[in-house]
C-alpha cells in the first residue's frame, strides 16, 4: 500500500520549519474499509526527455472527493488521461473502480466518466442531440435515452437551450452540457479536469454545487484545480502535484497547516500604539510606513488568543485585525522552494 | 454483446453523427462540388469548341462533353473527399474525440462513422454532378445495364479507396487549413490525368506522370464503360489502385489513430 507522500523538500532557508507533523497516512478517511475507488502506485510518464509524472501514488476512497492540486504543467492532466485511459503509462500501476488499466481498459471505460479541461461537446449539433449521441454510444434504449437526456438537461438548467447548437453556448452552459454528458453512462468516477477553469464567479459557484451534488449519490469525484479555495470547498482530501511528484497530501486543512504563510495582519493607526505593538511582538515583520505588523500564526484560535493576551499586557489596542491562511502560492512556494530553484 | 456487435451499433451513430453534420452545415460540401461543376461548364462552353477541334475527325462540342464528364466525376469524389479530410482533423481537435476515448464504445467506430459518412457523401456529389452533366446533354453511348452497375461499383469503390487516403490526411494533420493543403492532390491529379485530354495529347516527358497514377486508370475505365472505348489493362488497373490506396489509406490511418493512445 502506498504511504502518504510527505513534503519532500525540506524547508532550509531560515524559515521555521514546518510545525505540523507530516500527515500520517493513517488519517481518517470517508470509508476506510471499502475497496479504494481509484488506487495508483509509482505512476511514471515522460514524453521524450520531458518527465512528466516521476512516480505518483495515489489512494481514492470510494464515495468521496479528491482534489489533485497543481500549476500549469505539474502533471494534472497527464494523471487524469492515465486514469481514464487515454494516455499508457510508462510505468507504475492502477486500479480505477476496482479494474486494472492496464489489463481491463474497457472495464474502467465503462465505469467513469471523464469532463475535460476543454469542453468535449460536439459543437455543431444542439445539446439535446450531444446528449442523445452519449445514450446512443451507451446503448440505452432509443425512449430510456430521451427521458435520460430529458432529466439531466432539465437538472443542468439546459432546457430552454436543448435545440441549439452547442457552439452557441457561453462557458458556463458547455461546462455543464459537458457534465451532462459525463453523467448519462452513469459513471461511479468521475474526473474532472479543471471544470471551473475559465469560468465567471457565478458559473463557479454553480459548478460547485454540481459537484457536491454528484458525490451524494455515492460517486467518487477525481477533480484537479489550480485553485486551493476550491479544493478546501469541495475535498474530503487533497493532493499537491509538483513536478510530477506528489509534494503533499492530506485534507485542506492539514494541507494548509503544513506551510508556513499563515500570519496575523496587525493595523494601527497611531505610531505609539504601532511601536508598543511591536516591542511586544518582537517576531512581527514590521513595517513602518503603513503602520502594520505581520505576526506568524496558523490563524488557529489557540493562537490567536494568545497573541491578543500579549497585546493586552502590553497595553495596546489593534484598530484593524485579519487573519491570513496561506493560500495556493503559499502552499507551492513551500513545497516546491527546492525545485524552483 | 459481442464486439462486432458493439462496433456496428457504435460506428451506425457515429455515421448519423457525421450525416447529421453534413446536413447541418452543407456549405463545406457544396464549395467543394462547386470546383467540377465550374470545370465542367467551363470546358464545355467556353473551351468546348476548340477542345473538340483538338480531338479530330470532325467531333462536335457533345463529342467533348462525353469526353469529359467521366473523368469529372471521379475529380467529383477528389474534391468531397477534401472534405472529409477537412473535417476530420476538425473532428480530432475537438475534445469530443478525446472524449470517446474515455467512453466504453469500439474505438475504430469514430473513424467507421467519417468512412461510411464521406463514401455516401461522395455517392450524392457524383448523383449531383451527373444531374448537371445530364442536364448539359450527357449522354452514354450504348452502356448496357451491366456497364453502368460496374460503372457505379467503380465510382463507389474510387471514393472508398479517396476517403480511406483522405481521412489519413485529416489525422496527420494539425488543423483544418493544414489538412486542405495536405489534401489538394485530390483535387490536382484529376487535372494532370486523361480526364481534360488524352494522354497522347501531352508532351513526352510528361505522359508518365499523367499515366502512372491512380485518376487516368480508373478515368479511362470509367470511359469504357459509360462510352465503349477501349478499356484494355486498365480494367485490372484501376481496381489495383483502389484496393492498394484503401489498404495504404486504411493501415495509415488506423496506425495514426491508435498511435494516440500512448
Amino acid at each position: 500500500m502506498p504511504s502518504s507522500v510527505m513534503p519532500t523538500s525540506s524547508h532550509g532557508d531560515g524559515a521555521q520549519p514546518s510545525p505540523t507533523a507530516p500527515v500520517p497516512s493513517s488519517s481518517p478517511s470517508p470509508s476506510p474499509s471499502a475497496a479504494p475507488a481509484v488506487s495508483a502506485v509509482g505512476l511514471r510518464k515522460a514524453y521524450g526527455d520531458h518527465t512528466v509524472l516521476d512516480g505518483v501514488d495515489l489512494r481514492i476512497p470510494a464515495g468521496s472527493v479528491f482534489a489533485l492540486l497543481g500549476p500549469n504543467g505539474a502533471g494534472k492532466t497527464t494523471t487524469v488521461q492515465i486514469l481514464s485511459t487515454l494516455v499508457a503509462a510508462d510505468g507504475g500501476q492502477a486500479q480505477v473502480a476496482g479494474h486494472d488499466l492496464a489489463t481491463a481498459g474497457r472495464q474502467v471505460r465503462a465505469a467513469i466518466g471523464v469532463t475535460g479541461q476543454f469542453s468535449a461537446v460536439d459543437g455543431l449539433i444542439t445539446g439535446e442531440e450531444n446528449m442523445l449521441l452519449m445514450a446512443d454510444l451507451h446503448l440505452i434504449p432509443r425512449r430510456e435515452g430521451r427521458r435520460v437526456a430529458a432529466g439531466l438537461l432539465a437538472r443542468f438548467g439546459l432546457t430552454e437551450a436543448a435545440k441549439k447548437p452547442a457552439s452557441t453556448y457561453s462557458g458556463g452552459m458547455k461546462r455543464r452540457l459537458d457534465i451532462a454528458m459525463t453523467l448519462v453512462g452513469g459513471p461511479r468516477v468521475i474526473f474532472l479536469d479543471e471544470p471551473t477553469t475559465g469560468l465567471d464567479p457565478r458559473s463557479r459557484h454553480n459548478m460547485w454545487q454540481i459537484i457536491r451534488e454528484l458525490v451524494t449519490g455515492g460517486v467518487t469525484v477525481f477533480l484537479t484545480t489550480q485553485y486551493l479555495e476550491e479544493a478546501d470547498e469541495l475535498a474530503d482530501r487533497v493532493a499537491v502535484l509538483n513536478d510530477g511528484r506528489i509534494a503533499a497530501e492530506g485534507t485542506p486543512d492539514e494541507l494548509k497547516r503544513l506551510v508556513p504563510g499563515g500570519h496575523v495582519r496587525l493595523r494601527f493607526t497611531g505610531p505609539d500604539a504601532y511601536r508598543g505593538a511591536a516591542t511586544a511582538l518582537p517576531e512581527g515583520a514590521r513595517d513602518d510606513e503603513a503602520l502594520t505588523l505581520r505576526v506568524p500564526g496558523d490563524g488557529s484560535q489557540r493562537a490567536l488568543r494568545s497573541l491578543l493576551d500579549r497585546l493586552d499586557t502590553a497595553g495596546v489596542e489593534a484598530d484593524e485585525l485579519t487573519v491570513h491562511t496561506p493560500d495556493l502560492d503559499d502552499v507551492f512556494f513551500a513545497l516546491t522552494k527546492e525545485t524552483a530553484r | 454483446m459481442s464486439s462486432l456487435t458493439l462496433a456496428a451499433r457504435n460506428s451506425s451513430t457515429m455515421l448519423r453523427r457525421n450525416l447529421l453534420h453534413a446536413r447541418r452545415y452543407p456549405s463545406l460540401t457544396l464549395n467543394l462540388l462547386l470546383t467540377p461543376i465550374m470545370l465542367l461548364l467551363l470546358f464545355v462552353y467556353v473551351f468546348g469548341d476548340t477542345m473538340s477541334a483538338g480531338m479530330g475527325g470532325g467531333a462536335d462540342r457533345s463529342a467533348y462533353i462525353a469526353y469529359l464528364v467521366p473523368g469529372l466525376l471521379l475529380m467529383t469524389i477528389g474534391s468531397t473527399t477534401v472534405g472529409t479530410a477537412v473535417s476530420v482533423s476538425n473532428d480530432m481537435t475537438e475534445g469530443i474525440v478525446a472524449r470517446f476515448g474515455t467512453m466504453p464504445i469500439h474505438r475504430g467506430s469514430v473513424l467507421a462513422g467519417h468512412v461510411v459518412g464521406s463514401v455516401l457523401q461522395s455517392v450524392a456529389s457524383v448523383v449531383l454532378v451527373g444531374a448537371v452533366a445530364a442536364a448539359i446533354r450527357f449522354r452514354s453511348t450504348d452502356a448496357t445495364a451491366l456497364e453502368w452497375l460496374a460503372a457505379f461499383g467503380l465510382l463507389a469503390l474510387f471514393a472508398t479507396a479517396l476517403t480511406w487516403v483522405a481521412v489519413g490526411m485529416g489525422l496527420v494533420s494539425p488543423n483544418a487549413e493544414a489538412a486542405g493543403n495536405n489534401a489538394l492532390p485530390l483535387i490536382f491529379l484529376p487535372l494532370i490525368s486523361s480526364t481534360f485530354v488524352p494522354i497522347d495529347a501531352m508532351p513526352g516527358w510528361f505522359q508518365p506522370v499523367a499515366e502512372y497514377q491512380p485518376f487516368t486508370p480508373a478515368v479511362e475505365t470509367l470511359r469504357g464503360l459509360l462510352l465503349g472505348t477501349e478499356i484494355g489493362a486498365n480494367g485490372w488497373l484501376a481496381p489495383a489502385w483502389c484496393l492498394a490506396l484503401c489498404a495504404l489509406g486504411y493501415f495509415w490511418s488506423r496506425s495514426v489513430f491508435d498511435g494516440g493512445r500512448k
